[in-house]
């Protein structure tokens, strides 16, 4: 070992990992014998959407920011203590920067010459195709791009939300092939994320990335492909929690409506094409009112979609569906009864009210007695993209900018890696439905864990305690533990220290006893006496020596180690 | 095969192989010795590290006898009463705390080294920064980012935890029993032990139980998670095996005593048939500043309660070990980050101090004390603390190389320099190869005559620094310290005395640096 240093040492494991990743572990016996075997019943939290009126405190707040931000930050909990719960939830809405993002960039020139000619960390999004080598080095720029944004963000609910529409509008990147169609489509996306539903609905079917995606540009009247009419009600509006509501014909219908949409690769955008669509009348059952979309010849065939659209948010089921949706990715899997009319029907009201903007039901949810109940707390495995990009938001590590903007994105790369051992590659979910966690019954958010994914979330937590990662890139990426010791209001307690870290990065509290247990073992070395730690403490703040930096620094990594390999970590 | 693979399935047949002087590589070559080696790995041998966490009162466990004048002056307060000191077989001048009858006996059975005077140049006695030390193996003012276990385990196991655990280690490197993650074990990689936080953890394992979760949604997947959490711990199967393999057949083991709980978990891994070679117990509470006796009786009191459920838990422990069958196999040491000061304050305790006595529990230990008394000024001061006679690293040297069996340069690459082997074991199993087989027949000379009845001469090589000539009877004990001083490089020479010793075979070894040579003597009348 001794020519090869830690470092080197993890990433040759990740490496390997990648690699040889293997297929979803649909054969785990040791998840299947754990797992739920039916619905958990009898837990649930039966308050409803009153507004929230109990204590609004520390624990309240980073209740609120694990729900709606990747990972606690004490800087965010200190934002939101100044404000009541209503205004905390508007701020997380609305406190999102306007105009465009910086977009993704070449960061391959030094593997692959850009044929099209976009120069290093010069966006790529509106060139030219360019050949599939190009096109393969520009969805990864897109992916390690995206892992950015996410540990970059922002106090709002802004990520939350790209990653909700985008396990809700799904798509692959192997499917849809174009960076560039990959890239606009995510930009919808995040363009619309706390914007109307309905209209989100309506680009999102014309958007050229989902028409591949779905084979909606293969779709004419001599040859209908009924998969994105299909998927459209079953997963984009109505929900197949319907069976009975729409039939087969309706399927049919709506592939019929939507002939004619093509893809231009050269302007990246769809158009339509009237030579290619149906002209004829399409007949709805009579779950839609046995409704009749007329036939139409020219351009005006194009407003058939919008026809189309405005059947089915006739629908209450579609608000429903979505409104179950959002509770799913925002507070628990399981929707009972009580839910479902306390909490579900309600917030589907306040949709449809509001003409399918989301910003007024996230916030009614966001604010009320159900989100903040004893029993929606602590549930949620985090998936993830909240493990990896929480690790490093609650931790503060960042990626310098001081870097050149390739080796950036090495860094990030390394953690979209990562993010496909654990089962969540961005822009590549499983398939049209999502990842399983969102919508796999009974097992939901537990299909994140099984005896693959588990043991790699704790060598992470490890790795980034111990050497870190550096991607080839020569700056070194891990966890600085006294830096992340000094986020808390009085580290020189170790108490206080001990509540801190266990509030950002534990779901659910440990008891005191443990708490204790934890203390003695690791900051006090095995005294009882806490002046010890005290001491060192501040040993340490007014002559960081070696000496005095080495006591505290590997006290506190031995405690954050047992910390993150703890159950309660994988919770939020 | 690895000689420590060799060595590991004979631990008490060394002296055989030794006494007809034949090199050990020659029979490592035969097939069916490679064999036996393989079947014989579950017989390894054990360390078992026993952490006095807080810094123990040496002076009030291992009592000078001799030194009891200074002593009422320095600590009368705490002083045990010279009529209650528990006596030692074969020597009056030392004797133990009376609450020690455990370990008493034991020494009495041979099964105790104790070596005296323990601590390292400079010592430090900041409790976080002197556990550092002892967990390293560092130098006062030298930092260290692995444990000295660590280390030793990277050299055997390399490249953990990639490729294991495998058919040649199927069980964990070392097992830590408590919350913590102890720093002794932290490898270059990764921290090599699996933490076992509790008897209820190891229940836990045992029984394919976890911890009981409150009866909400959170507490619903919190039990998932660690459900999958103990089924993927790697090890949780081997070590649910070992369990049912073994139970604890001592009735010795004392109620409500941590120390005793750990080792219970240990004898019945041990016994169960686990190959992990190095376990990590600790005991806390020693920080005694203030009232560590009862005033009014100093043989009771919190230090007297520390040093009974100290006894108490090994004594039953080796109880154990001997009726499950595995004493041959299981070398315990103990240690804390600094002993306390001589002079006793105020308050009825005593304050940080220096160097310690090291005990060292195995049927393979030179019985007996290592080192002698610590002198007690006669007018002591707060200043005032015992002398070091041996460097803490060269106990460390002495499990690396005498009971692990590493070869001379590993020990060297773990502790990071040489240090003199303290003869804490017994020799016989011990001799290196290379010497044994004349490798290197420049380091170490025949001694000249051989055999001899008056004097005779070594003549041997240094190549500078620390060089040390020991010479040790048939049975592998020390019987003495022929030459221990630094040298300049060059070839050198060291007449022998006879002396008392009595006629017979003897082995005398050198240890210089990297080298480490061994050869055989004998004494005729």
């Amino acid at each position: 070992m001794g020519n090869k240093n830690r470092r080197e040492f993890f990433e040759e494991l990740i490496a390997t990992q990648v690699e040889n990743a293997p297929a979803k572990t649909a054969h785990d016996t040791v998840f299947e014998k754990y797992a739920n075997q039916t619905l958990p019943a009898g837990l649930k939290a039966t308050s409803g959407l009153s507004p929230y009126s109990g204590t609004w405190g520390r624990n309240e707040i980073i209740h609120l920011l694990r729900r709606t931000t990747f990972g606690v930050r004490e800087a965010d909990i200190a934002v939101l203590q100044s404000k009541t719960v209503s205004d905390a939830v508007d701020y997380l809405i609305n406190n999102i920067p306007a105009g465009p993002v910086a977009a993704p960039v070449n960061n391959y020139e030094s593997s692959y010459t850009d044929p099209t000619g976009v120069g290093l960390g010069q966006p790529w999004v509106n060139a030219a195709y360019g050949d599939s080598t190009v096109n393969s080095y520009r969805i990864r720029s897109f992916k390690s791009w995206w892992v950015a944004r996410m540990v970059n963000q922002d106090l709002n609910i802004l990520e939350k939300m790209v990653m909700f529409w985008h396990n809700y509008f799904a798509t692959e990147t192997n499917s849809i092939g174009d960076a560039r169609l990959i890239y606009k489509h995510h930009d919808l996306l995040r363009t619309m994320a706390l914007g109307n539903f309905k209209t989100l609905t309506r680009q999102i079917t014309t958007d050229p990335g989902m028409l591949k995606y779905l084979n909606g540009y293969l779709n004419t009247k001599t040859a209908p492909d009924e998969n994105y009419g299909r998927e459209l009600q079953e997963l984009f509006t109505i929900g197949k929690e319907n069976p009975l509501a729409y039939i087969e014909d309706d399927v049919k219908a709506a592939a019929r409506v939507l002939t004619g949409w093509r893809i231009n690769t050269t302007t990246i955008s769809s158009y339509f094409d009237s030579t290619k669509h149906d002209t004829g009348n399409k007949f709805f059952s009579a779950y839609y009112g046995n409704m009749t979309i007329t036939g139409k010849t020219g351009a005006a065939g194009a407003g058939e979609t919008d026809e189309l659209i405005d059947m089915l948010f006739s629908k209450n089921e579609t608000a429903l569906h979505m409104c179950r949706r959002l509770y799913r990715f925002f507070v628990y899997y399981v929707i009972d009864q009580a839910t479902e009319i306390n909490v579900i029907a309600p917030l589907a009201q306040t949709l449809v009210y509001n003409s399918f903007d989301i910003k007024p039901v996230l916030a009614q949810l966001l604010k009320s007695d159900h989100f903040y109940d004893m029993n929606s707390q602590g549930c949620y495995i985090r998936t993830p993209a909240d493990f990896i990009t929480g690790t490093f938001r609650s931790a503060g590590i960042t990626v310098p900018t001081s870097i050149s903007i390739d080796k950036q994105y090495a860094l990030w790369n390394y953690l979209r890696n990562y993010l496909v051992l654990l089962e969540q590659d961005p822009g590549d979910p499983p398939n049209v439905a999502g990842w399983p966690a969102f919508h796999q019954e009974p097992q939901y958010y537990e299909t994140w864990i099984n005896s693959v994914t588990l043991p790699k979330r704790m060598e992470f937590s490890d790795m980034m305690l111990a050497s870190g990662f550096s991607a080839g890139t020569g700056t070194a990426i891990k966890i600085d533990v006294l830096a992340f010791a000094k986020q808390c209001i009085d580290p020189s307690n170790p108490n206080t220290l001990i509540d801190f870290f266990a509030d950002v990065l534990l779901g659910l509290d440990i008891s005191a006893a443990k708490k204790t247990s934890l203390k003695i073992a690791n900051l006090l070395s095995g005294q009882t006496n806490d002046t010890y730690w005290t001491t060192a403490w501040i040993n340490y703040q007014s002559l960081p020596n070696s000496t005095n930096t080495t006591t505290v620094k590997t006290r506190i990594t031995g405690l954050l180690t047992e910390l993150v390999h703890l159950a309660e970590h994988q919770l939020c | 095969m690895k000689r420590r693979d060799f060595l590991k399935m004979t631990p008490a047949a060394g002296l055989a192989f030794m006494i007809n002087g034949l090199p050990v590589s020659t029979f490592a070559a035969q097939p069916l010795l490679n064999l036996l080696a393989k079947q014989s790995q579950a017989n390894g041998r054990v360390l078992i590290l026993i952490q006095l966490s807080g810094g123990n009162d040496g002076l009030n466990m291992v009592i000078p006898i001799d030194q009891y004048s200074p002593l009422s002056a320095a600590r009368g307060n705490i002083l045990i009463p010279q009529n209650k000191v528990l006596s030692l077989a074969n020597t009056t001048l030392t004797g133990l705390h009376p609450s020690m009858t455990g370990i008493q006996s034991m020494y009495s059975d041979g099964l105790v080294s104790i070596v005296q005077g323990v601590s390292y140049p400079d010592p430090n006695m900041s409790h976080f920064r002197a556990t550092d030390i002892w967990m390293t193996g560092s130098d006062s003012a030298q930092y260290l980012d692995t444990g000295w276990l660590g280390r030793y385990l990277d050299e055997e196991y390399p490249n953990f935890p990639t490729g294991y655990p495998n058919t040649n280690m199927p069980d964990p490197l070392a097992i830590q029993i408590g919350y913590g993650v102890s720093p002794v074990l932290q490898g270059t990689n990764i921290n090599m032990g699996m933490t076992i936080n509790s008897l209820s953890s190891f229940y836990n394992i045992v029984n394919g139980t976890v911890d009981p979760a409150p009866a909400t949604p959170a507490g619903h997947e919190l039990t998932f998670i660690r459900y999958i959490a103990q089924q993927t711990q790697q090890y949780n199967g081997v070590i649910q095996t070992a369990a049912s393999k073994a139970t604890n057949l001592s009735t010795l083991y004392p109620a409500k005593n941590s120390l005793a709980d750990q080792l219970k978990i240990v004898a019945r891994l041990v016994a169960g048939g686990l190959q992990t070679p190095i376990y990590v117990v600790s005991m806390s509470g020693f920080d005694t500043h203030s009232l560590q006796v009862d005033l009014s009786d100093t043989t009771k009191g919190t230090h007297a309660s520390l040093m009974q459920n100290l006894s108490e838990a090994i004594f039953a422990f080796f109880d154990d070990c001997k009726k499950l069958d595995i004493v041959d196999r299981v070398a315990a040491m103990t240690f804390s980050e600094f002993g306390r000061r001589i002079k006793s304050n105020s308050s009825g305790g005593t304050d940080h101090g220096t160097a310690e006595p090291v005990m060292v529990f195995s049927q393979a230990v030179n019985p007996g004390l290592i080192g002698t008394n610590p002198v007690i000024p006669a007018s002591v001061t707060v200043a005032d603390n015992i002398a070091l006679q041996t460097d803490y690293r060269s106990i460390y040297a002495a499990v690396l190389a005498d009971w692990f069996q590493v070869p001379t340069q590993t020990m060297n690459n773990v502790l990071l320099q040489s240090f003199p082997i303290s003869p804490v074991f017994k020799q016989s199993v011990n001799v290196d190869d290379n010497a044994v087989a004349g490798a290197d027949e420049d380091a170490l000379k025949q001694n000249y005559p051989n055999p001899f009845s008056k004097t005779t001469t070594i003549s041997f090589a240094s190549q500078g620094g620390m060089t040390t000539i020991q010479l040790f009877d048939a049975q592998g004990r020390l019987v003495r310290t022929i030459l221990n001083q630094n040298m300049v490089r060059g070839k050198h020479q060291v007449n022998v005395d006879r002396g008392s010793l009595p006629a017979g075979n003897y082995f005398y070894r050198l240890t210089n640096g990297s080298d480490q040579n061994t050869r055989k003597l004998v004494v005729t009348d």
